[in-house]
């Protein structure tokens, strides 16, 4: 395999970074209402490129590389697509299309008006956000890896504010800062390797680095500053606030994009950067991160008063999800990190997060844009008003659970499998019990919206019908990616969704959701006119809200300044201690 | 000590005061000072790396150099869009706190 000569198809690559700026730009220089035109010309045109990439992977059977002006590493630059980067460039052209069709309602400008700053703002970040994207994932060297991840902050940030309120101009602003902190620690790690090895290249880097201290310090500081970006726990200081005040659309770009930029990092690091440098117990540790993301956001989101917050929320808990890959992709005497089971299923869980978040936020801002508000308790009736909506969330609910065939599905069997393999029973745990917590708001919701209202529910605005299918397009999407996802997945590890074996599984995480539901829900979750609020709780549920109180006060802690700031400095450290005790022999 | 060891240190310096200033400094303008000083710290670091020409035993190395310079215009932009945001929180809301409003009590 050759790693630095330009491939057929290269050319391609070239293109797909390129592409989406040009259409910022030219949007940017037509103004007015023509910058959503361009961003509509643009989103098909980028999708077929994608699509186009993906055919010369597969004709090609082989990295896709491309050399900047012909210069070879180490004095020029490549870029190369591998299979986790071909994947990842689909799935973002496919959901920002998705995207892109359901905010024409929310951002197309209006008649009669020459230019809408938000619709403006709108389409040019999105564009900006989908090739900052495309350039974190065919970077072939840490510097320019850098510059994409500036690019996609930049592009991000402005996302959160476009309303323009106090508030989330407050979010933004927090993110920034947190995010620029981050950003620093990967540059000091990116500027002490090459100190030491002289290259940023990627191949030529894995080569030459060796496990020793100053390899730990640089790969202790980046993961630390990536994981800021990233919003892991206990690091997701700006990410409740950012993706629950942002307009809809932007949520959606945000929570289903913007956080796989730096996670994707996170991988190529990991994976492909130092493959011989982390060890086990590092890896560990972010597992371990992940799992206490899964619990603690999720049972903050179930503590939600508003819609939009509770999905905010279940971000940070699906986050956690994408980092249990890194201590099962370790085979089983724990000293080597492979390329197998563990990172399909950590990628899969990452397509099938992008495409099933993004409906889940869309449909949440179709039901805040019908109603005038997203408080859950006021959800009685919605069911009816907005069937389409309503089957978006559930569906992409579903899709996040992974019960029944879907790509959350199969991405928790290889990771499952991988468990076994590597003989680490206690990922198994987390697996299986992080559905049940998914299972836990998704029912929150779904018993909130099937309530039978007394009064007639009063629609402020109609919502448009191409937007509640873009929602469920996506939603849908993502249970069938089980089937596309057939081809690389082993066959036995596909059963029969109807066996009794698996159908116990899927009536269990339904029950445990249920059950934390009706346990830590703020308003009692069955409770009708009769057994009005305060009436005798029993003794169960009272420990249950005491439990999620205790949640939210240490959701409240981790996310003051000092407190994530100093978490993150520890967390380089300890990741860098960890490195240093764990030599591999 | 040689020169190139002192502007490293100097570098590393730089990144714990700037580091200090993030964590301690509540006004947002000082966090993003604090910012620049790190990123300063950082590229001193870099330029002392490329003296020591760790390349290929050269005089010294010149792509740090290119490197630099894109990391300053980045480092640039990030502050120019951070000072932004702040113009615009402190017109809406006439203050410059990041602290999240006390929540309702409930």
């Amino acid at each position: 395999m050759e790693l630095w000569t330009s491939t057929h198809g290269g050319a391609l690559l070239a293109a797909a970074v390129l592409l989406p700026f040009v259409g910022m730009l030219l949007g940017l220089l037509l103004g007015g209402r023509q910058v959503q035109r361009v961003a509509f010309v643009f989103m098909p045109l980028g999708l077929a490129l994608a699509l186009a990439i993906t055919a010369a992977w597969l004709g090609e059977g082989q990295t896709l590389v491309y050399l900047l002006g012909g210069w070879a590493p180490p004095l020029g630059i490549a870029l190369r697509a591998d299979g986790p980067a071909v994947a990842m460039l689909l799935t973002v052209a496919g959901v920002v299309c998705g995207i892109g069709i359901y905010a024409r309602a929310d951002f197309g400008t209006p008649l009669g008006v020459k230019e809408s700053r938000a619709a403006f703002s709108y389409w040019l970040l999105l564009m900006a956000v989908w090739g900052a994207l495309n350039l974190v994932f065919v970077s072939g060297d840490l510097f320019t890896l850098y510059v994409a991840l500036e690019l996609l902050t930049f592009a991000g940030v402005p996302l959160v504010c476009l309303a323009g309120g106090g508030e989330t101009l407050r979010a933004a602003l927090r993110y920034m800062l947190f995010a620029l902190c981050g950003s620093v620690l990967y540059l000091l790690g990116a500027v002490l390797l090459y100190g030491g090895y002289g290259t940023l290249d990627i191949p030529l880097l894995a080569d030459a680095v060796q496990p020793e201290p100053i390899a730990w310090a640089a790969l202790a500081l980046m993961t630390a500053g990536l994981l800021a970006k990233t919003a892991l726990f206990p690091l997701h200081i700006w990410l409740p606030p950012a993706h629950g005040g942002a307009p809809a659309a932007a949520s959606a770009v945000l929570s289903a994009l913007v956080i796989k930029g730096s996670w994707f990092l996170v991988v190529r690091l990991w994976f492909d950067v130092m493959p011989g440098v982390v060890t086990l117990p590092s890896a560990q540790l972010l597992g371990a991160l992940g799992a206490m993301a899964i619990v603690i956001g999720s049972v903050v989101a179930l503590r939600q008063e508003r819609l939009k917050l509770l999905v905010a929320y279940s971000t940070m808990a699906q986050i956690g999800y994408l980092f249990l890959m890194f201590p099962l992709a370790f085979d089983a005497t724990g000293n080597a990190l492979m390329h197998g089971a563990a990172l399909s299923g950590g990628l899969l869980q990452a397509v099938s997060h992008a495409t099933a978040k993004a409906g889940m936020f869309m449909a949440a801002g179709l039901i805040y844009a019908a109603l005038g508000h997203d408080r859950i308790a006021d959800l009685a009736g919605v069911a009816r008003a907005l069937p389409v909506s309503v089957l978006a969330f559930v569906l992409a609910g579903i899709a996040l659970m992974g019960v029944v065939p879907s790509g959350a599905y199969l991405a928790k069997k290889l990771l499952l499998d991988a468990a076994d393999g590597s003989g680490q029973w206690w990922w198994t745990i987390v697996l299986q019990g992080g559905a049940v917590f998914t299972a836990g708001y998704v029912v929150l919701v779904l018993v909130s919206v099937l309530r039978r209202r007394s009064a007639a529910l009063v629609l402020v605005k109609r919502v448009s019908r191409r937007s509640e299918f873009a929602a469920l397009a996506l939603a849908a999407a993502s249970l069938l990616l089980a089937l596309a996802a057939l081809g690389p997945v082993p066959c036995h590890l596909v059963s029969n969704p109807l066996a009794p074996k698996e159908l116990a599984t899927t009536v269990l995480v339904l029950v445990g959701g249920a059950l934390l539901a009706l346990g830590l829900s703020r308003a009692p979750l069955l409770a009708t006119g009769r057994s009005a609020a305060g009436a005798s709780d029993g003794r169960l549920r009272q420990a249950a809200l005491a439990v999620g109180m205790a949640f939210e006060q240490a959701d409240r802690l981790a996310r003051r300044w000092p407190v994530a700031s100093i978490s993150l400095l520890t967390l380089a450290a300890l990741f860098g201690g960890l490195l240093l005790v764990s030599v591999p022999k | 000590m040689n020169v190139e060891t002192l502007f490293a240190l100097c570098g590393c310096a730089l990144v714990g005061i700037g580091l200090y200033g993030l964590i301690v400094q509540p006004h947002p303008l000082r966090k993003l000072v604090a910012f620049n000083i790190m990123g300063s710290g950082v590229f001193v670091l870099f330029g002392a790396l490329a003296k020591r020409g760790a390349a290929a035993g050269m005089a010294a190395d010149p792509v740090p150099q290119a490197l630099l310079i894109t990391a300053i215009v980045v480092a640039f932009a990030a502050t120019a869009v951070t000072v932004a945001l702040l113009l615009r929180l402190i017109e809406s809301t006439a203050t410059a706190s990041l602290a999240d409003e006390p929540p309702s009590g409930d």
